[in-house]
C-alpha cells in the first residue's frame, strides 16, 4: 500500500449514471422531436409570455430593484467565497435547536440517508413538498425501488408523478400539459377519482385536494426541500403558492429536508432582500401565499423529529471553478426560463437535466461534468443558447448566464482534443490573421458567386451548413468585398465626393441636434 | 473627427454595402475616415463557439491596426463585434495573452463604438440629412439591446430619417435565432426562433426591416427570401446612408 501525497484532487462532480442531471441524448436531436409538439410550442408560448408580462409589472414597479438585485448578487456571493465555514455554522444551530444534520457528498448517499430515516420511522409512505434537489438526485425512484411510496403534494408535481413524466420547468413543473390532458391523468390515476370529472381548472383542484388531504392526515413522514437555509440561527424556509408545502411541514412527526449546500445564507435578515427578489421573479407575484420557517424542533408543535441532509453532488466542483461558481448563486426562480427564446421554443425535457433553461445549461454541466462518457449529451448544453443575453437581465442575482456558456464552451473545446470543428477554427484564424491571405480567401468568395441562383441566392449548402438552407436562402457573395471597393476608382471617388460634402456640411451646420 | 472604420469580416466579405453606406455617411458628416488595410476579423466567432486560443492572432491583429493614437474612435457597423471587442478581447488577453496585448486591448476597447452609439453619443447627431421614403421596421439586435445597451439610439436616428415610415415591430426584443454558430449546431431551434420574428415582421407589412448587424439580418433576410416575403432586410447604416441626392433604390429581392 503507498501513500500519495500529491496535489489534492478536484472535488468529484455527481456520479455518472445517477439522479436526473444527464439525458440520454444531445440538446440538438431531443429539440428535434420537442419542436415538432405543437401542443407544447402553444402551451409553452404562452405560459411564458404571461410570466414574463407579470414579472415585468412586479420588478418594474419597484424603484429599488436594480439595488435588491445588486444586494442579492454580493449576499450570494459572498456566501460562496465562505461556504464551509457558513454550513458549519448552520450545521451547529440546527443541531442547538434539536435537529440532525447528516453530510451527503453525493445523491447516492443523500438518498441512502433519506431511505434509512424514513425506515426508521416504520412508515412505508412519504409525503413530498416540491423539491429541486430530490428531483436531481432521482429521490422518488430510489424510495419506489426500496418499498416505500413517496406522494407528491405540489399540484403540479403530483400532475407529473402521476402521469409517470418528467418535470419541464423549474417552477411550474407541468407546464406542458393542459387541462384536458390533466383531466385525463387524474381519471386514469386518482383511485376513487369522479368519473365525471371535467376539465375546469377549480375542478381538477379540487379532485387532487380531495387525494391529498387524506395523504396529509394519514402519512407520518415528510421530506422537503429547502429555499434558504440561515447560518445565524438555523432556520429553514420554503416559499410556495399551494399550502400543500405546509401541510407537509407542518402535521408530520419527521421532517427530512434535502437541501443543496449552496441554499445557506448567512443572516437572517438576508431573508429581506431574497423574500423580495424571489416571488417577483418567480412566479410575477409581489409574495408568494406560503412561506414557512422552522427552526430545529418545537416541542409539542410541528415535527418532533426533524433532519437537514446537506446535498453536495458536484456543488464542491463546481465552487471550485472560478467562473463556474457563479451558477451557485442561484435561488430557482425560473425567470430565465421564462424569458429564454430556446426554452420557449424546445421546452424542458430537452435539456435532459432537473434543471433546464439558461441555468440548467450552466449548473447542469459543472455538477454532473460534460465529458463523463463519449458523447456526454451534457457537452450539448452550453451551446444550447444563442447568447441574447435575455437571461442575463432577468436573473434577480444578476448570474451572467451568457458569459458562462462562451466559458464551459471553451472548456468544452479544451478536453475535446482535436475535431474537424476545432481545425477548420484553427485554419479560419491562420487565414484571418494574414491580411494577404484574408483578401485571397474574399476574392475565391465571389467567385462563389458562381453558384448562386438567377435569384442571386445560394439555394442549398453543404454539411455542416445544411441546417442553415433547410429554411434559409443565403445571398450570393457580392462582386466586390468593400476593401476592393476602397480601393477601386468608384470608391474613392465617392469617398471624395462625400468628404467634400462633409467638408461643407461642418462649414454652415455645425453638429446641429444634440 | 478622425474615425477608423472596422469593416467585420461578414461585412467586409458578404455585405459590403452596409460598410459602404457607414464610411459614405460618416464622410458625409464632415469626419476623416481611415481604414486600416491591415484588419480582417475581431474573433467573435471563435469565442462564441468556445475558442480563446485561436483568435489570440486576431485580436492582437486588431488592437495592432486600431491602436494608433491618431484614430480617436473605431466603428463598426456591427454590434455584436463591437461588444466582442469590448467584452471578449480582455478575456481572450487575460488568458492567452502577453502584459503588451492586454494593454493594447484596453486601449482600443476605450474608443470602440457601434454606429449608432458613435453617431448619437460621440458625434452628437441624431438628424443625419437620410432621407428613406418607405415603410420600416427594426429589429433590435439582442448584442446592441443587451451587451452594448444602445437602448433608443438607432430608433432616434430612425425618427430623424425624412419621409421614413417607422413601424414598430411587436416583441421586438426577442432573439431572431441567429447566435452564430447556434443557427447550425441548433439549426431546427434557431429556425423556429425566426418564424415567430418573421410572423411580426410580416406583421407590420414593412417593405424594410432594419437592423444594426448584418449577421443577424443574414438569419432574418434568409428566412423572409425563402417565404417569398414581400419584406426585405436591410442594414440601419443603409438607411441613413440613403439622401434625397442618392435614395436608395428598393428592389425586389429580399436580400
Amino acid at each position: 500500500m503507498s501513500t500519495f501525497l500529491g496535489m489534492p484532487t478536484a472535488p468529484p462532480r455527481s456520479p455518472y449514471g445517477t439522479g436526473h442531471l444527464r439525458g440520454d441524448r444531445t440538446f440538438p436531436e431531443a429539440a428535434h422531436d420537442e419542436l415538432r409538439n405543437e401542443q407544447l410550442r402553444r402551451n409553452l408560448g404562452r405560459a411564458t409570455r404571461t410570466i414574463r408580462t407579470k414579472r415585468l409589472d412586479v420588478t418594474g414597479e419597484l424603484p429599488d430593484w436594480e439595488q435588491l438585485r445588486d444586494a442579492g448578487s454580493a449576499i450570494k456571493t459572498d456566501t460562496m467565497n465562505r461556504l464551509p465555514e457558513l454550513l458549519e455554522q448552520l450545521e451547529r444551530k440546527v443541531t442547538e435547536r434539536g435537529g440532525t444534520v447528516h453530510w451527503a457528498r453525493d445523491g447516492v448517499e443523500a438518498n441512502e440517508i433519506v431511505t434509512r430515516l424514513i425506515r426508521a420511522t416504520g412508515s412505508s409512505d412519504v409525503i413530498k413538498v416540491k423539491s429541486m434537489a430530490t428531483q436531481e438526485i432521482g429521490l422518488n425512484e430510489h424510495l419506489e425501488a426500496a418499498g416505500i411510496t413517496p406522494y407528491e403534494t405540489d399540484l403540479a408535481e403530483l400532475i407529473v408523478q402521476l402521469a409517470d413524466d418528467r418535470p419541464s420547468h423549474i417552477l411550474v413543473p407541468a407546464i406542458h400539459r393542459n387541462r384536458d390532458e390533466i383531466r385525463q391523468i387524474f381519471l386514469d390515476e386518482i383511485p376513487g377519482v369522479d368519473p365525471d370529472l371535467d376539465n375546469v381548472p377549480a375542478h381538477l383542484a379540487a379532485a387532487a385536494r380531495a387525494y391529498l388531504r387524506e395523504k396529509f392526515m394519514t402519512t407520518r413522514v415528510a421530506v422537503s426541500g429547502a429555499n434558504f437555509g440561515i447560518a445565524e440561527t438555523g432556520t429553514l424556509a420554503v416559499v410556495e403558492s399551494e399550502g400543500n408545502g405546509r401541510m407537509c411541514l407542518t402535521l408530520p412527526d419527521t421532517l427530512i429536508t434535502v437541501m443543496g449546500i449552496e441554499k445557506v445564507l448567512p443572516r437572517h435578515q438576508d431573508l429581506e432582500v431574497f423574500l423580495q427578489l424571489l416571488p417577483r421573479s418567480s412566479t410575477g407575484e409581489r409574495m408568494n401565499p406560503y412561506t414557512s420557517m422552522w427552526t430545529g424542533v418545537t416541542p409539542g408543535d410541528g415535527p418532533q423529529d426533524f433532519h437537514l441532509v446537506l446535498l453536495d453532488n458536484g456543488r464542491t466542483a463546481a465552487l471550485a471553478d472560478a467562473i463556474g461558481r457563479e451558477a451557485l448563486n442561484c435561488i430557482r426562480c425560473s425567470a430565465c426560463l421564462n424569458v429564454c427564446p430556446v426554452y420557449e421554443r424546445a421546452g424542458g425535457h430537452a435539456y435532459g437535466s432537473t434543471y433546464p433553461g439558461p441555468i440548467g445549461a450552466v449548473l447542469t454541466p459543472q455538477l454532473a461534468g460534460m465529458h463523463a462518457a463519449k458523447n456526454d449529451p451534457n457537452s450539448s448544453l452550453p451551446y444550447a443558447s444563442s447568447l441574447c443575453g435575455a437571461c442575463f437581465d432577468a436573473c434577480p442575482v444578476k448570474i451572467d448566464i451568457p458569459s458562462m456558456l462562451v466559458e464551459l464552451r471553451h472548456q468544452h473545446t479544451e478536453q475535446s482534443g482535436t475535431t474537424a470543428e476545432k481545425l477548420a477554427m484553427k485554419a479560419a484564424a491562420a487565414v484571418m490573421s494574414r491580411p494577404t491571405l484574408f483578401t485571397a480567401a474574399q476574392k475565391a468568395a465571389s467567385l462563389g458567386r458562381a453558384v448562386g441562383g438567377r435569384d442571386g441566392t445560394v439555394p442549398r449548402l453543404p454539411a455542416p451548413f445544411g441546417g442553415w438552407s433547410d429554411s434559409r436562402d443565403l445571398a450570393a457573395p457580392p462582386k466586390q468585398s468593400f476593401r476592393a471597393w476602397l480601393s477601386s476608382a468608384e470608391g474613392a471617388e465617392t469617398m471624395r465626393a462625400a468628404a467634400e460634402e462633409g467638408a461643407g456640411r461642418t462649414a454652415d451646420t455645425p453638429e446641429e441636434d444634440r | 473627427m478622425r474615425i477608423g472604420l472596422f469593416a467585420t469580416c461578414l461585412g467586409d466579405t458578404l455585405f459590403p454595402e452596409a460598410v459602404k453606406s457607414t464610411a459614405v455617411l460618416l464622410a458625409r458628416l464632415g469626419h476623416d475616415v481611415v481604414f486600416p488595410p491591415g484588419q480582417t476579423c475581431c474573433g467573435q466567432m471563435h469565442v462564441n463557439t468556445g475558442y480563446q486560443r485561436e483568435p489570440v492572432p486576431l485580436v492582437r491583429n486588431f488592437a495592432e491596426q486600431f491602436g494608433d493614437t491618431s484614430i480617436d474612435a473605431v466603428v463598426m457597423p456591427s454590434a455584436s463585434c463591437a461588444g466582442s471587442v469590448r467584452h471578449q478581447h480582455e478575456i481572450v488577453a487575460e488568458r492567452y495573452g502577453d502584459a503588451a496585448l492586454r494593454a493594447g486591448v484596453a486601449t482600443v476597447k476605450a474608443k470602440t463604438y457601434e454606429l449608432s452609439e458613435l453617431l448619437v453619443d460621440v458625434l452628437g447627431v441624431t438628424r443625419v440629412g437620410a432621407y428613406f421614403p418607405h415603410r420600416v421596421t427594426y429589429h433590435p439586435t439582442c448584442h446592441s439591446l443587451r451587451m452594448l445597451r444602445v437602448g433608443d439610439k438607432p430608433l432616434r436616428l430612425l425618427r430623424a430619417v425624412e419621409e421614413i415610415d417607422l413601424v414598430e415591430l411587436p416583441e421586438a426584443d426577442a432573439c431572431c435565432g441567429f447566435g452564430g454558430t447556434f443557427a447550425l449546431k441548433n439549426s431546427e431551434t434557431s429556425t423556429a426562433m425566426l418564424q415567430d420574428k418573421m410572423h411580426h415582421i410580416s406583421g407590420t407589412k414593412a417593405d424594410v426591416c432594419t437592423a444594426g448587424d448584418s449577421s443577424c439580418l443574414m438569419q432574418i433576410g434568409g428566412g423572409l427570401s425563402r417565404i417569398r416575403s414581400g419584406t426585405r432586410t436591410l442594414h440601419l447604416a443603409q438607411i441613413l446612408g440613403s439622401t434625397r441626392t442618392a435614395p436608395y433604390a428598393l428592389t425586389e429581392a429580399a436580400l
